[in-house]
C-alpha cells in the first residue's frame, strides 16, 4: 500500500498506473465491453471503415448518437470496391443492448454488452480486417494475450532464474562455473534469433490454449539467463554476512539457507526486475506474432492484427489497422514509466541517477 | 604483454562458449518434426545424387550425436553446406553478414555522436525543461516497438515519395557509376536507421546521463571545481572521460540489442541482411542455413563484446590494473 501511495505521488506514474489499470479492467470485463465476439466475422463487409456517428440529424437538430450501415459497391471507373453508407435508415446507439450470447466472467451467461446499435445495425468502431472481423472487439479480446503474456513468462523466469542463481552463487567453484557458462550461452544467442527457432520449432494442430502456454515459456527461455546471473552476484555478496554464518554454525541445511535466507534478500531487486522486463515480453510476444510464429489466427494479439498492416495497400488505404501498434506502444510506455518509479522508491540509491 | 594474455584467456573462453551454443541450437533444431531436406525433395532441379550427398554428409539417417559432430567437424573446416534451394551457405552468409554489419554499425556510430552529448546535456541541465523533455523522449523512444515503427517509417516513405521502399539497392544498381552507388545504397539506409536509431539512442542517452550525474557528484569533480578549474574543464576533460567508460561496456549490449531489434525492422523493410536470412530459413525448416547464421550471429556478438573489452582497457587504467 505504501508503494501505491508514493506511485500516486508521481505525475507520470499516476497515469501510467491509472493506464494499466483501465487496460486489465478492459480485458477482464473483454466480452461485455466488445460489441462483438472475438469469431464474429461478416464477409460482407471485410476491410469496411469506422462506422461514421452522428449526433446531429439532417434537419440540424441535435439528437441520440446514430450510425448508418455500410453497403459494399463496386466502382467501375476505379476497379475498386468502396463503401457507401444506406442514409435510408438510421442505427441509434444503445446502451446495454442484447446481442451475441457469452459468459460474463467466466460464469454468468448473458447477452447483454455495454454498448451497441439497434437490430440490423453494425457498428465497427475501429472498421473490420479481411474477414470481416471488428477490430475494435479483436483489440480487446488481442489485449487479453498481449498484456497477460508478459506476466505469465515472468511466473517461470523467477523461480528459475532465483534459483538457478542461487544455487550457483552459493556454491561457487566448478558448479558455479559450469552454471555460468551456460547461462551465458544461451545469452551469447542473439535473442531474437532464438526467439524465432524456439517458436518455429512448435508443431502445427496445436489448440490455442497449448500455443499460448508454450509462448509463454519460449519467451520464459530466453528471460532467464540474465536475470540468474544477477541474482548470482547478489548471492555472492550476501552469502559472506555474518547472518549466513550463524545459520551454517547452528546447523541449516544448504538448501534452506538459500532459499529462506538468502533469495529473500534479493526482494526488491526482483520486484524492480519485474516491472522492468513485462515491457520487453510485450515486445517479444508482439514481434513474434507480427511474423506470424507467435499467438496464431483466429485468435487475436496485437501482435498478429498487426500482421495485416504488412501490404502496402492496407497500410495506405486501411489506416485503422494499425491501431493495434498504438496500443502495444501505449502498454510499453505505461509499464516503462512505472518501473521507473518503483525503482526509485525500492532502490532509493539510483534516484538520483535516473 | 598482459594484455595479449589477457586477449588470449579471452578468445580461449570463446571456443567453449561456441561449443555449448551450437550444441543447444543444434538440438533445438533437431527438435523440430520438420523434415530438413523436404525442401531439396520438392526441387526439381536438385539432383539425386546431390540429396544423398546432402544425406550422407548431414547423416541424416544416424542418430543425432552422430550428426552433431560430423556437422560440426564440417563446420570447423569451413564447409557449411547447401541451402534448400542448392545454394552455397557460405555464399549466401557473405552476402549478407556485411549488409547487416553495415547497418548495426551506422546506427551504432549515430547513436553514439547524437546519444552522448544529448545524455550530458542532459545531466548537466538536470530538472530543467529541456531535460525533462529529453526523458519524455526518451521513454516514448524505449516503448515504439521496432516493427511498429518500421511499418509508419513506410507509409511515410510511400505518401512522400522520397524514400526507395525496401531491399538495399535499386535495379539500375549496376549501372550506376560508384559516387551513384554510395548515393543509392545511403538512401535505402535511410529508413531502416531511422527506426533502429531511435529505438536504440533512447537508452543510450539516459544511460550517459545516469552515468554523467553520478561522476558529477563524486568528490574528485567537486575538488577540480574547488581548485577553480572552468566549468568547460571540469566537464570535458575530467567528468566525461570517467562517465564514458561505463558506456564502453554497454557497446557490446547494444551490439546485441541491435542484431536483434534488426531482424524485425529487416523484415518489415525487406533489408536483405542476416535477420531476415534467418527467418527465411526457420520458416522453411532449412538446417544449414539456420546453424550457419545461429553460429555466425553469435560468432559476431562475442565479438563485440569482446572489441567493447578490450576498448574499456585501453581507456581506463583502472581495468588494467585489476586484472
Amino acid at each position: 500500500m505504501e508503494i501505491i501511495r508514493k506511485i500516486f505521488q508521481d505525475k507520470f506514474a499516476r497515469v501510467a498506473f491509472i493506464v494499466l489499470l483501465l487496460l486489465y479492467l478492459i480485458i477482464l470485463f473483454a466480452d461485455f465491453i466488445a460489441p462483438y465476439s472475438s469469431t464474429y466475422s461478416n464477409r460482407e463487409m471485410s476491410y469496411a471503415p469506422p462506422s461514421q456517428i452522428y449526433t446531429i440529424d439532417e434537419r440540424g437538430k441535435l439528437t441520440r448518437p446514430y450510425t448508418y450501415n455500410y453497403v459494399r459497391e463496386f466502382e467501375p471507373v476505379l476497379m475498386q470496391t468502396v463503401f457507401k453508407q444506406d442514409r435510408s435508415k438510421k442505427y441509434y446507439i444503445r446502451i446495454l443492448p442484447k446481442a451475441e450470447g457469452y459468459k460474463f466472467l467466466g460464469i454468468i451467461p448473458t447477452h447483454r454488452h455495454l454498448f451497441g446499435v439497434d437490430k440490423g445495425g453494425e457498428l465497427y468502431l475501429l472498421g473490420t480486417d479481411i474477414n470481416g472481423r471488428d477490430v475494435f472487439s479483436r483489440l480487446i479480446f488481442g489485449g487479453r494475450i498481449s498484456m497477460t503474456v508478459g506476466f505469465l513468462a515472468l511466473l517461470i523466469v523467477f523461480p528459475i532464474g532465483l534459483i538457478y542463481g542461487g544455487i550457483s552463487g552459493y556454491f561457487g567453484g566448478i558448479i558455479d562455473t559450469l552454471m555460468m557458462r551456460f547461462a551465458e550461452a544461451t545469452m551469447a544467442i542473439p535473442s531474437f534469433y532464438l526467439l524465432i527457432i524456439l517458436a518455429a520449432i512448435l508443431p502445427s494442430g496445436m489448440t490455442s490454449v497449448q500455443r499460448f502456454a508454450l509462448i509463454v515459456v519460449i519467451l520464459a527461455l530466453i528471460g532467464w539467463a540474465g536475470f540468474a546471473r544477477v541474482v548470482r552476484g547478489m548471492v555472492l555478496s550476501i552469502k559472506n554476512e555474518d547472518f549466513v554464518l550463524a545459520e551454517k554454525t547452528i546447523g541449516a541445511s544448504n538448501l534452506r539457507i538459500i532459499l529462506k535466507h538468502i533469495l529473500p534478500q534479493t526482494t526488491s531487486y526482483v520486484i524492480i526486475a519485474m516491472t522492468l522486463s513485462v515491457p520487453s515480453y510485450i515486445l517479444a510476444e508482439s514481434g513474434l506474432s507480427f511474423l506470424g510464429l507467435g499467438i496464431q489466427q483466429p485468435d487475436a494479439s496485437w501482435g498478429n492484427m498487426l500482421k495485416e498492416a504488412q501490404e502496402f495497400t492496407n497500410i495506405l488505404y486501411r489506416p485503422w489497422l494499425l491501431t493495434p501498434g498504438v496500443l502495444i506502444f501505449i502498454a510499453v510506455l505505461a509499464f516503462n514509466v512505472l518501473g521507473d518509479v518503483i525503482r526509485d522508491i525500492l532502490d532509493p540509491k539510483s534516484r538520483k541517477r535516473i | 604483454m598482459e594484455f595479449f594474455k589477457y586477449i588470449t584467456k579471452r578468445i580461449l573462453q570463446v571456443i567453449p562458449l561456441l561449443i555449448i551454443v551450437s550444441l543447444l541450437s543444434f538440438f533445438i533444431i533437431r527438435l523440430s518434426p520438420v523434415d530438413p531436406l523436404a525442401e531439396l525433395r520438392l526441387n526439381p532441379s536438385i539432383s539425386q545424387e546431390t540429396l544423398d550427398k546432402e544425406i550422407k554428409r548431414l547423416n541424416l539417417d544416424k542418430p543425432i550425436y552422430v550428426q552433431y559432430v560430423s556437422w560440426a567437424k564440417s563446420f570447423i573446416k569451413g564447409d557449411l553446406g547447401y541451402t534448400s534451394s542448392g545454394e552455397k551457405v557460405s555464399v549466401k552468409l557473405k552476402e549478407r553478414i556485411p549488409n547487416t554489419l553495415l547497418l548495426t554499425l551506422v546506427v551504432i556510430f549515430m547513436t553514439w555522436i547524437v546519444g552522448i552529448p544529448l545524455g550530458v546535456l542532459s545531466a548537466v541541465k538536470k530538472e530543467t525543461i529541456l531535460d525533462r523533455t529529453l526523458t519524455v523522449l526518451a521513454s516514448v523512444g524505449m516503448a515504439i516497438p521496432s516493427f511498429f515503427f518500421a511499418i509508419l517509417m513506410l507509409i511515410f516513405a510511400v505518401k512522400t515519395g522520397w524514400f526507395p521502399v525496401g531491399g538495399l539497392t535499386s535495379y539500375n544498381f549496376n549501372e550506376l557509376n560508384l559516387a551513384g552507388k554510395i548515393f543509392d545504397i545511403s538512401r535505402h539506409l535511410v529508413l531502416p536507421t531511422i527506426v533502429l536509431f531511435t529505438i536504440s539512442l533512447s537508452g543510450l542517452q539516459r544511460q550517459m546521463r545516469a552515468n554523467m550525474l553520478e561522476v558529477l557528484d563524486s568528490d574528485y569533480i567537486k575538488f577540480a571545481r574547488a581548485k577553480g578549474l572552468s566549468e568547460w574543464k571540469v566537464l570535458f576533460k575530467h567528468a566525461l572521460r570517467n562517465a564514458i567508460n561505463p558506456m564502453i561496456t554497454l557497446l557490446g549490449f547494444e551490439f546485441a540489442g541491435l542484431l536483434s531489434g534488426a531482424a524485425l525492422t529487416e523484415y518489415v523493410f525487406q533489408y536483405p541482411g542476416l535477420g531476415r536470412l534467418i527467418l527465411e530459413a526457420v520458416l522453411k525448416s532449412d538446417i544449414n542455413l539456420v546453424m550457419a547464421s545461429l553460429m555466425m550471429g553469435t560468432i559476431m556478438l562475442i565479438l563485440g563484446n569482446l572489441i567493447a573489452d578490450i576498448l574499456l582497457m585501453l581507456t581506463d587504467p583502472r581495468v588494467r590494473i585489476k586484472r
